[in-house]
């Protein structure tokens, strides 16, 4: 196999790496998550603390860990892919030991310096440990269903335990990135439907396992103005604070809802509710057309990658992405029920923050190894 | 690589179908936010200024009431009372024995403060003591730093600074009852408090003012963030009155000797009224703070009407103070004229009944002027059986008399002038002769205030002009008082004669009230004493000797009467006062007229006050009366 007929070196130099750094990935990120230190800034009432400051930190730190797994070569990622996938399971597998011991609901391990949240490594690992498996997979192979179990189980594992924590958002967009990879590599579209209709079918049995709360939150989507003092206060005061946000918002600060407590979690769950009332319609889908960009940027990185470990990282990294936008804007408006998932790069908080920028070091690393030949050879072990 | 490229077609494929989806999806979210936020919104946006706006009543201030020289009567002060925010304070039960040591907190304010502050939200403040003095302002203040979530705050109450002189005319403030409530907001307000009596309750709507508003922005629990705006309500409008507070506090002073009095002074030109003192009183400022039941039940059962503003509420039998109104019905008449002389032999009969002069062994031949002077009910009894009631009644009516006078004060009482109709409608019989002699020396049906006695001697030394009293001076720059009255149209020789024979009764020897008189040039007063029957003076009595007012139970004992006016020669004031069974008029009610007049003198003219009111004519000046030559008058 002769990778060299374009006339790219396969084996790129520390210095050719770092020419290739993509900054406008870095600027695109950025400028998103500037809007969210400006949000942060509003929200604390015109302060950098508690919020923005420690925010900007973290992306500083964040950015840091983005550039070193992007100069990382991709084939290194793609040995690391099973024990990062197997790791993140034991995690979550440990969390749910420790959460027996300790009490409620328990998503963090702490190491004492830092809180690791195994369902966010979970994010990043099922992308790897997917796009790893069905790397060398043939479109016949992806056909047969037999070669569809093990990729199954490797989804199906995780969402179990994140569905046990409980972190029905978590789960729910683990269960989705498999979904978009298994889409990606070729699954047929009837097995989806099956799939669908068999997990609708489900529904029933699965509703005995939820719990009261959870049960109790879909109800009260379905409903909102039974409670509209308890459990469905949020939602119905995230839609007076977008609605009453109009076409150009109440301006910078100015946020009635958000400043006077009416919106409850503003600098985090529901920062995009402050954002749209202060900023309007024009800020809102300002900030999507950003997203929009970031995520697009991030397929097309993908689609020019010569091999499709590469091209599954980067697609599953940007549908993550796209998830985490979609659920948590879709759950302020009012469209899905509340579950607990930020706003990606803008909602206070480190561990989702560092989930992303790893993610898009992911992608940086496929952009920069974009011409790099998987062989066989590579997946024995050699560079 | 023929393997991959079919690979790489169907992935680049499903990626743009993904990417399609996520276009699609993303295109939900726009969707959804232009259907919040465009045409949603108008209702999003109402309901968000409902969540964070709420609105609050800012009492205003309450008018003030003047006297007619500026000095404040009712006013407002400032009240200081220590608040607590419990969330701010933490250790409660620590915080209040800590304030207890500067303002004493009872068992019972320890109850109601802990009963609050479960009940209320916890930044809400709680009032733990209102009516705080100075001092233990400056003590909160100064220990501030010790007390967290503790503060005063200061709001208005109504005081009034001459307390039961005032009591009568001014009335007092209390909170809105239920039945009060009108839809006004501000009487909904807590704490808010409306004019109840006097003149508080007369001119409360222009007293109360106009509530200003303040729109506070409050967050998700009620807490308040700021004031979003404010409109300053307009404060309540300041009265002043024509009361002379310093001739007030001595009328008052003067009657505290008596029982039970009332005292009341009028302009006999404007009608106001420079004095009303009603003895005894209260103190209004226990209702402004709450009056306890125990004072109130002291108050309502005291047999002396502590209560009841007697000048305007009190109804007695004018007795002989009457007498002048006969006088002018008898002259004006026609029937009588002014030479007409009777002869006293103590008693005249009618019919088979014997009517007594109060002079046992009579008066000799008197005429008018004369009567006057002694008071002889005989001349009286003559005058009313040649004229009969309805003359009398039609006089008394123009004087005033039975019925109220309109004055800007509620709770008036209107007396009773008793007619041959009134009687057939009221008591189903005829009237009777006799009951005519009755009614002349203002006994028998015929009542009145003390405030009707002084309208009808205003009338009477005016020149005949239908002054009506009134408190109200001004109302800020409201209307001045009145001073063109219609003319009642009585003979003016016929006045002269009567205030002759009041001259007589106070300046001539043998006047009955000859030693009351004022001596001191310029300062002259004429005037009519009275003493009216409070028991019914049994024949069996009569024969035995009619028993002394000493021997008497207080209930029973005459009330003493009489109606006053200075200066002699160019009346000014008028005077009326009654001590309930206080025994003669001579010699208990008309010091205390005597006294009174000559203080409003010496103080007006100290002040330099015009002693005519070159607004309205002057009565003409009695009969040349040189003070060294009494005796020519009513000879």
């Amino acid at each position: 196999m002769n990778g060299d007929f374009l006339g790219h070196q396969p084996e790129l130099s520390l210095s050719e790496k770092l020419w290739q750094i993509n900054w406008k990935l870095i600027l695109l990120l950025t400028a998103i998550a500037s809007i969210g230190w400006a949000m942060l800034y509003s929200a604390a009432n015109g302060s950098v603390d508690p919020w923005a400051s420690r925010q900007a930190v973290r992306f500083g730190a964040g950015i840091c860990v983005m550039v070193v797994v992007g100069l990382i070569d991709l084939r290194i990622w793609l040995r690391l892919s099973y024990p990062i996938y197997g790791v993140a399971l034991v995690l979550l597998i440990a969390v749910e030991i420790v959460g027996e011991i300790g009490m409620g609901a328990q998503r963090w391990i702490d190491l004492g310096i830092i809180q690791i949240q195994p369902s966010e490594i979970m994010k990043i690992a099922i992308v790897l440990a997917l796009a790893r498996y069905f790397h060398a997979a043939s479109l016949e192979e992806v056909g047969r269903p037999t070669f569809l179990i093990v990729p199954l189980l490797m989804v199906l594992a995780p969402v179990g335990l994140v569905m046990k924590q409980p972190d029905l958002g978590t789960a729910l967009m683990v269960m989705m990135v498999g979904g978009a990879i298994f889409f990606l590599v070729g699954v047929r579209l009837w097995k989806f439907a099956v799939v669908i209709a068999g997990g609708a079918g489900s529904i029933p049995v699965a509703w005995q396992f939820l719990h009261d709360y959870q049960k109790n939150r879909v109800l009260i989507f379905l409903n909102p103005e039974n409670d509209p003092l308890g459990a469905g206060y949020h939602i119905t005061q995230s839609k007076i604070a977008l609605g009453s946000g109009g076409v150009a918002g109440k301006g910078y600060m100015m946020g009635s809802q958000s400043h006077l407590n009416f919106l409850p979690e503003k600098q985090t769950d529901f920062i995009f509710t402050m954002l749209a009332e202060e900023l309007g319609m024009i800020g809102g889908t300002g900030l999507l057309l950003l997203y929009s960009l970031l995520i697009a940027y991030g397929v097309i990185i993908s689609l020019r990658c010569r091999n499709q470990f590469g091209r599954l990282v980067g697609l599953g990294v940007s549908t993550n992405l796209f998830l985490y936008v979609f659920i948590n804007i879709a759950m302020v408006m009012g469209l899905i029920p509340v579950v607990g998932i930020p706003l990606p790069l803008i909602s206070y908080g480190g561990t989702a923050m560092l989930t992303v920028l790893f993610g898009f070091g992911l992608v940086m690393s496929v952009y920069i190894h974009r011409d790099i030949r998987i062989t066989r050879r590579t997946l024995a072990g050699e560079l | 690589m023929e393997r991959d490229t079919d690979r790489y077609r169907s992935l680049t494929r499903r990626a743009l179908m993904l990417g399609g989806m996520q276009v699609g999806l993303l295109s939900t979210l726009v969707a959804r936010m232009y259907y919040l936020q465009v045409l949603e919104s108008d209702r999003y946006t109402v309901l968000a200024d409902e969540n964070r706006i709420n609105m609050r009543l800012l009492a205003p201030s309450r008018g003030q009431v003047l006297d007619r020289f500026g000095v404040p009567l009712a006013v407002n002060q400032q009240n200081f009372r220590v608040v607590m925010v419990s969330e701010q304070a933490r250790k409660i039960d620590r915080m209040l024995s800590l304030i207890s040591e500067i303002v004493p907190l009872t068992e019972a304010d320890w109850r109601r403060i802990t009963r609050e502050i479960q009940r209320k939200r916890a930044f809400v403040p709680v009032t733990v003591k209102e009516n705080l003095t100075w001092d233990q302002v400056t003590m909160i203040e100064v220990n501030a730093p010790d007390l967290p979530g503790v503060s005063i705050e200061v709001g208005e109450l109504r005081s009034y600074p001459y307390e039961a002189a005032t009591a009568h005319f001014l009335g007092y403030v209390g909170a809105v009852s239920e039945s009060e409530l009108n839809g006004d907001p501000v009487l909904a307000l807590p704490g808010f408090r409306i004019g109840k009596s006097g003149m508080e309750k007369f001119h409360d709507a222009s007293l109360r003012g106009v509530a200003g508003t303040s729109q506070l922005e409050v967050n998700a629990v009620g807490r308040v963030i700021r004031e979003l705006s404010r409109q300053e309500g307009k404060p309540g409008r300041d009265i002043t009155l024509t009361v002379d507070i310093g001739l007030q506090q001595y009328a008052q002073d003067r009657l505290k000797e008596e029982k039970s009095a009332a005292a009341v002074v009028m302009d006999v030109h404007t009608g106001g009224i420079y004095s009303m003192a009603s003895n005894p009183s209260y103190d209004p400022n226990l209702f402004t703070t709450g009056i306890n039941a125990e004072t109130w039940e002291d108050l309502l059962s005291d047999p002396t009407t502590p209560l009841t503003n007697k000048v305007v509420a009190g109804q007695y039998a004018p007795g002989s103070t009457f007498k002048m109104l006969v006088a002018l019905a008898a002259l004006d008449s026609g029937i009588v004229g002014p030479r007409h002389t009777v002869f006293c032999p103590g008693h005249m009969d009618l019919g088979d009944h014997r009517f007594h002069c109060w002079k046992k062994g009579g008066h000799g031949t008197l005429d008018l002027v004369g009567a006057l002077k002694h008071s002889c009910d005989t001349f009286f009894y003559d005058l009313a059986r040649r004229i009969g009631i309805d003359r009398i009644h039609d006089m008394a009516k123009r004087f005033g008399m039975g019925q109220r006078t309109q004055l800007d004060l509620p709770s008036e009482r209107p007396g009773l002038i008793p007619s041959r109709e009134w009687k057939q409608a009221n008591l189903g019989k005829s009237w009777t002769q006799g009951e005519s002699l009755i009614a002349a020396i203002g006994q028998g049906y015929v009542l009145a205030t003390p405030l009707q006695l002084a309208v009808m001697l205003s009338r009477l030394v005016n020149g005949g002009f239908a002054v009506k009293p009134h408190l109200t001076k001004q109302i800020e720059r409201g209307p001045a008082e009145q001073t063109a009255w219609p003319s009642l149209g009585v003979n003016k020789t016929h006045l002269d004669m009567v205030l002759q024979g009041m001259n007589a009764v106070m300046n001539q020897p043998g006047g009955t009230a000859y030693k009351m008189r004022i001596a001191e040039a310029g300062f002259e007063m004429g005037g009519k004493t009275g003493t009216s029957q409070v028991r019914r003076i049994t024949m069996a009595e009569r024969s035995t000797g009619v028993l002394k007012n000493e021997q008497l139970p207080w209930r029973q004992r005459d009330h003493a009467l009489f109606v006053g006016f200075a200066p002699l020669h160019a009346p000014r004031y008028a005077c009326a006062v009654i001590v309930e069974h206080g025994g003669g008029g001579s010699a208990v009610a008309a010091p205390i007229a005597r006294d009174i007049l000559l203080e409003v003198q010496r103080r007006d003219s100290a002040r330099g006050v015009p002693q005519v009111s070159s607004a309205v004519p002057a009565a003409e000046p009695v009969q040349p009366a040189p003070g060294d030559k009494p005796g020519r008058i009513g000879g």
